[in-house]
């Protein structure tokens, strides 16, 4: 660009050919930078506009009013025009980065996957809030339990075969009479002995058997026990509690049944099978678990009057209620660790 | 129990037309859940029909045997054949081929004709064989289902049969008859017994009930015969091995004498094999009454019969062939030379009736089901006998199930009753139970009748009587279980139907929720899993190398205390639990050989503890409340079993991923993970580098609570990781999280929130490289004073311009004041009064 002469600053023309100059000079200006080089081209100290200001100083005193209110109102145009080719650039500017910063979002992958927790637990805690939300409380104990809890305090005899070897683990040395619990009804008994009468409390957890693995069975397993006792409990009562407990877990449509069994820690005593209207090939009874009217042999030995106060107790697997809940065919999956079994499930069963 | 058909209704109304699956839908309702279905016709069928052998020429084959061309009449003379089909010939005579040599001209056989189908859908059809069209088989036991003898053919008149031709061979062998089978809980011992499952049907359906019992007749009076001696000397639990033991002799048997088709058709249903005339109808009175009883070789018995506990080092040799030796305390029937019975278990072999015994002797027998279930358990023995006798046997039944096999064999094998009858000891029966008449109701919520309650009682046997308010009720003689009010009351209930009972839903008095430590907890498992943890829940058996190695931090050569099981499923995995770490890496291991190898697991569960008493040498007697003391002491034997949370991981986080390069796992994400939980619990733990046997002896920080040990984490040791087949650089933790949950406050105070603008400088200084950071962070803490309100290390270096042994650690300081604007001035104090302290305390020097 050639530098133009400085106009006079009385020169009307020249002046206004100044300001026409650096007007099509910002309109030109395609981008940020462009519009930066005429900015300083037409308002930098070199400027034509800027040099007829300063020669101002040279004029008379009624020329200089003249003069100033010429240059003064050109300047204005200028400053003005900058302005708005500012604003036009600095919006396509940023209208611009946008564009080019345009990903794609489906290649996002997972930055930080969410862990899991096993549906077993989760199940377990499900459980656990129907009983909570009916006003009872969650009960635990001792994995390893003495063997007056585990069996003589629920009138299981000395004699009776689920004490065999075949059935229960003993500690080393057997003398000692401790074994992995075979269930949680242990906790029923420390439960009845430690708390205030009544007791409405529901005792899940790990329990013990000696089966090997397969799809079906696991040496370690876990069960979910309720116990209630108080002033003029019946069966009636029990049946109700598993009824709402049952469509809490399986929804309104399911049901309860009860078929006569026996238990030596209840009497009377009853299977529970429960209607599952979401089951795997369409809705059927499941067994699910036994129950009964405690006997007055447990409560004796919880040192509970049983004239006074009667209790129902039941008792289901954790295992079972997830396989034909959640529709898990083999038990394996739930002990192997494998990552996706509980992944697949999250925080939710 | 299996209940064949034909049987049982010949004590009830159970309609001909009923199926196995109609009788187990009634019995259901009572309580005898339904187990299978024993039906011969689902793998057979016909035409089976007898057939009488008219030509047998023997024809020799070169390949040495020698086959029999016969032609056998399958219709009577004179009427026609009025089967269709194909291969079935009109004449009424089938040419058949026949490999078996045990028959003859004029024998009556069992034909399966073209179209019949034996089990293993064995099809049978005319078909081209040793160049004759055999239209047809004569059969034996074995291919029709019904025996294992296979050496011939079965000729009918081995059985004393001599039927029609043509007749149906299948109607003539019971092969139309089939069998429910039930599963009987241990309180019903009665139900192994048709006359028990009769009568539990005649319950379900309102029906009639014949008692097989009352239609034994017998002649009460004791009559001269065996002397039998009762003399228990160790009663358990001062209950007699033996009650009642009935003798009966039956002489002039024919050993040979067939077991008829009926008989050996319903013991084949309910699951016995046929074995000989005697053994027989012994199996068929067991089945029928629920007595077990035991013929013995009278020629064999040596004098009378004493019925004992064993002598020190007495044997016995037992009817299954092997040696026995004998438990001081085994109840055994014993003639003048030694044992020949181990009570209710299991008859010697000495006294077996065979096939050259004409004369018997009959027991029957009451016996205490505890002795007998422990001398079955101790040998291993569980048979027919002792599965009843456990489970009590009605004491009244000897004398007339001895007459039963009296009659049968005087029936059936042309024996001739002696006319001795010994009956020693004397029943045992149940008590009297007061029932209070509102119990029934104050345990079910069904307001039963007080003639529904009469009704019922008296329909299971019992007799009832009034007695005051009390009624009086006398079980009867086959329910041993019935022995408290209770169990009256399950009677009643079961029989009147479950289904009365109405839903009632009970109101507890307002619940506490969950304890504060549930909630923890519950907080915790979502706080790992929120982070990316899964949660794994693993076995607790170990070896005791894999406890001690995880479990205990110093490597010392004997194994640190642990707790055994006795009886372990795997004999390398004894040990009980102290650490949660070896499974998790068991899972590690299971993924990884699954293809993934990027992992963060953890596993929460209580680990075993031995304490200085162990268990408790006597355990207090059932039904009863031990007391205070006693129950301390059981509390005081069960070991420590604390909750331990741990924590695995490796490989890369994420995984690899466009644009985002995998940062590798490592030591810190573990003791990150250890901070989790405590964050999560709002605890604060100490970190201090640490010394631990399975881990990395430079990347080990031991965890402390409160100044106490609580656990480690870090990288495990490189050569645990080579043995233990893991991941390259696998890092874990494992936390007492009972100590945590215990030390975690109840419930959290605020922190005030000051809203002037905060002033932030760093500090580098230059220190000992054996000086940890987190020491220096404390002295800098403490020297900065109270503007300091956050510090935190950004940067560890040390190399190029750093002394040897020593390493740089660089800080940010974010400084605020509670009530102004700081000045510049006044953080720049406070951070030259922290650099001072931590020149002062560890020779630091700024960079």
């Amino acid at each position: 660009m050639s530098t133009p002469e400085t106009p006079h600053p009385l020169d009307e023309s020249a002046i206004e050919r100044s300001v026409d100059a650096a007007l099509a000079a910002f309109a030109a200006a395609g981008d940020l930078d462009e519009l930066k080089a005429a900015r300083l081209a037409h308002t930098g100290d070199k400027a034509p506009i800027v040099l007829a200001n300063r020669q101002i100083g040279t004029l008379d005193k009624t020329e200089k009013a003249a003069a100033g209110k010429l240059l003064g109102g050109a300047r204005g145009r200028i400053q003005k025009a900058l302005a708005a080719r500012t604003q036009v650039l600095e919006a396509e500017h940023a209208e611009r980065i946008l564009v080019e910063e345009t990903v794609d979002v489906t290649a996002a992958g997972r930055r930080r996957p969410l862990g899991a927790r096993h549906p077993l637990s989760v199940l377990q805690e499900r459980v656990s809030d129907v009983f909570i939300a009916m006003g009872w409380e969650i009960a635990e104990g001792p994995e390893i339990e003495s063997e007056w809890f585990n069996f003589d305090a629920l009138n299981i005899a000395p004699d009776h075969p689920s004490r065999e070897m075949q059935d229960t683990f003993f500690v080393e040395p057997p003398e000692a009479h401790l074994v992995l619990r075979t269930h949680t009804s242990p906790v029923q008994i420390r439960s009845l002995l430690s708390r205030e009468l009544p007791v409405y409390v529901l005792c899940p957890g790990k329990t013990f058997r000696t089966d090997e693995l397969d799809a079906t069975h696991t040496p370690v397993f876990h069960q979910f026990e309720g116990i209630a006792v108080d002033k003029g409990l019946t069966m009636a009562d029990l049946k109700g509690t598993l009824e709402h407990f049952a469509r809490r877990m399986l929804g309104e449509e399911a049901a309860i049944r009860l078929r006569p069994a026996y238990f030596p820690f209840t009497e009377p005593s009853a299977e529970l099978d429960v209607w599952h209207p979401e089951a795997k090939g369409g809705p059927r009874w499941i067994e699910w678990g036994g129950c009964g009217m405690i006997n007055p042999a447990v409560l004796r030995a919880a040192g509970v009057d049983p004239e006074e106060y009667t209790g129902f107790a039941f008792g289901m697997g954790i295992e079972r209620t997830l396989m034909f809940r959640n529709g898990v065919p083999d038990m394996r999956d739930m002990i192997e660790g494998d990552i996706r079994f509980s992944q697949h499930f999250g925080m939710e069963v | 129990m299996r209940i064949p058909l034909s049987w049982i209704r010949e004590y009830t109304q159970f309609p001909a037309e009923g199926t196995a699956e109609d009788l187990m839908a009634e019995l259901v309702k009572v309580g005898l859940e339904e187990e299978d279905v024993h039906r011969p016709t689902d793998a057979l069928s016909g035409p089976i029909v007898v057939g009488e052998v008219l030509e047998k020429i023997p024809e020799p084959q070169s390949n040495g045997k020698t086959i029999n061309w016969c032609q056998v009449r399958v219709v009577p003379e004179g009427s026609a054949q009025t089967l269709t089909h194909e291969g079935i010939d009109p004449s009424g005579v089938q040419g058949i081929v026949c490999g078996a040599h045990n028959f003859e001209v004029g024998d009556k056989v069992v034909v399966t004709l073209p179209g019949a189908v034996l089990p293993g859908d064995f099809r049978i059809a005319a078909r081209k064989t040793y160049g004759h069209v055999s239209a047809g088989m004569i059969a034996s036991v074995r291919e029709l289902g019904i025996g294992e003898d296979h050496d011939g053919i079965l000729v009918l008149s081995t059985l004393g049969l001599d039927p029609e031709i043509g007749a149906d061979a299948m109607e003539l062998l019971g092969l139309y008859d089939s069998a429910a089978e039930i599963n009987v809980t241990p309180d019903r011992g009665y139900a192994f017994s048709l006359r028990g499952v009769a009568r539990e049907y005649s319950h379900a359906t309102g029906t009639q009930f014949i008692d097989p019992a009352e239609q034994i007749t017998t002649d009460d009076a004791a009559r001269p015969g065996l002397e039998v001696r009762l003399s228990d000397q160790a009663p358990i639990y001062g209950v007699e091995g033996c009650s009642r033991f009935s003798t009966r002799k039956v002489t002039g048997i024919d050993p040979q004498a067939p077991t008829p088709p009926w008989m050996a058709s319903r013991l084949r249903l309910a699951g016995m094999r046929s074995i000989s005339i005697a053994v027989d109808v012994s199996n068929y009175v067991m089945l029928e009454l629920g007595q077990p009883n035991h013929c013995y070789d009278a020629a064999k018995l040596d004098g009378g019969i004493q019925v004992r506990r064993a002598a020190a080092g007495e044997k016995l040799i037992t009817l299954d062939e092997k040696e026995r030796s004998l438990h001081a305390e085994d109840l055994v029937i014993a003639d003048a030379r030694g044992a020949i019975g181990i009570a209710g278990v299991m008859g010697g072999a000495r006294t077996e009736v065979d096939d050259t015994t004409t004369a018997v002797i009959v027991e029957a027998a009451h016996f205490d089901p505890i002795s007998v279930s422990r001398s079955k358990r101790r040998h291993k023995l569980p048979s027919e006998a002792s599965k009843r006798f456990e489970r009590g046997v009605d004491p009244q039944l000897p004398p007339l199930a001895a007459q039963r096999v009296v009659d049968l064999l005087v029936e059936l094998a042309g024996g001739t009753d002696a006319g001795e009858f010994t009956d020693a000891g004397t029943p045992v029966l149940p008590e009297p139970i007061s029932l209070d008449p509102t119990l029934p109701e104050k345990l079910t919520g069904v307001a039963y009748t007080q003639e529904q309650i009469q009704q019922t009682l008296t329909a299971i046997g019992a007799e009832v009587t009034q007695s005051g308010e009390q009624l009086l009720v006398t079980p009867p003689s086959w329910r041993p279980d019935l022995s408290i009010p209770a169990s009256l009351v399950e009677e009643i209930a079961r029989l009147i139907g479950y289904d009365q009972i109405p839903s009632r839903l009970p109101v507890p008095p307002a619940g506490r929720g969950l304890t504060i430590s549930q909630q923890r907890r519950r907080s915790v498992y979502a706080g790992l899993a929120a982070a990316g943890f899964t949660e794994v829940l693993s076995y607790p058996f170990y070896s005791e190398a894999a406890n001690t190695l995880f479990g205990r931090a110093e490597e010392t050569a004997e194994a640190m205390p642990m707790l055994r099981l006795a009886n372990p499923i795997a004999s390398q995995h004894p040990a009980l639990r102290t650490t949660v770490l070896p499974g998790l890496l068991e899972a590690v291991r299971r993924n990884v050989s699954r293809g993934f190898t990027d992992l963060a697991l953890f596993e929460a569960g209580l680990v075993f503890l031995p304490k200085t008493q162990l268990g408790s040498a006597a355990i207090p007697a059932l039904g009863a409340y031990p007391g205070e003391d006693v129950l301390a002491d059981l509390d005081a034997g069960i070991p420590e079993q604390p909750l331990h949370i741990a924590a695995v991981v490796s490989g890369a986080e994420p995984a690899e991923l466009p644009g985002v390069a995998g940062r590798r796992r490592d030591w810190a994400d573990a003791v990150d993970a250890a901070e989790k939980v405590a964050d999560l619990l709002r605890v604060q733990l100490e970190v201090t580098q640490g010394r631990h046997q399975a881990f990395h002896p430079g990347r080990t920080a031991e965890l402390r609570l409160n100044g106490v040990r609580v656990g480690y984490a870090g990288e495990l040791h490189p050569k645990v990781i080579e043995d233990q087949d893991l991941p390259a650089r696998t890092s874990v933790m494992e936390l007492d999280l009972s100590a945590l949950i215990a030390a975690a406050p109840e419930q959290v105070s605020a922190a005030s929130i000051s809203t002037f603008p905060p002033t932030t400088q760093d500090v580098s200084l230059i220190v000992a490289q054996t000086l940890p950071a987190t020491t220096l962070e404390s002295t800098l803490a403490e020297g900065a004073g109270a503007l300091l309100e956050e510090i935190e290390l950004f940067d560890v270096y040390s190399g190029e311009h750093i002394e040897e042994g020593k390493k740089s650690l660089a800080y940010g300081l974010r400084f605020r004041a509670e009530d102004r604007t700081l000045t510049a001035e006044e953080a720049s104090e406070a951070r030259a009064a922290a650099v001072a302290l931590a020149v002062e305390r560890h020779g630091a020097v700024q960079r």
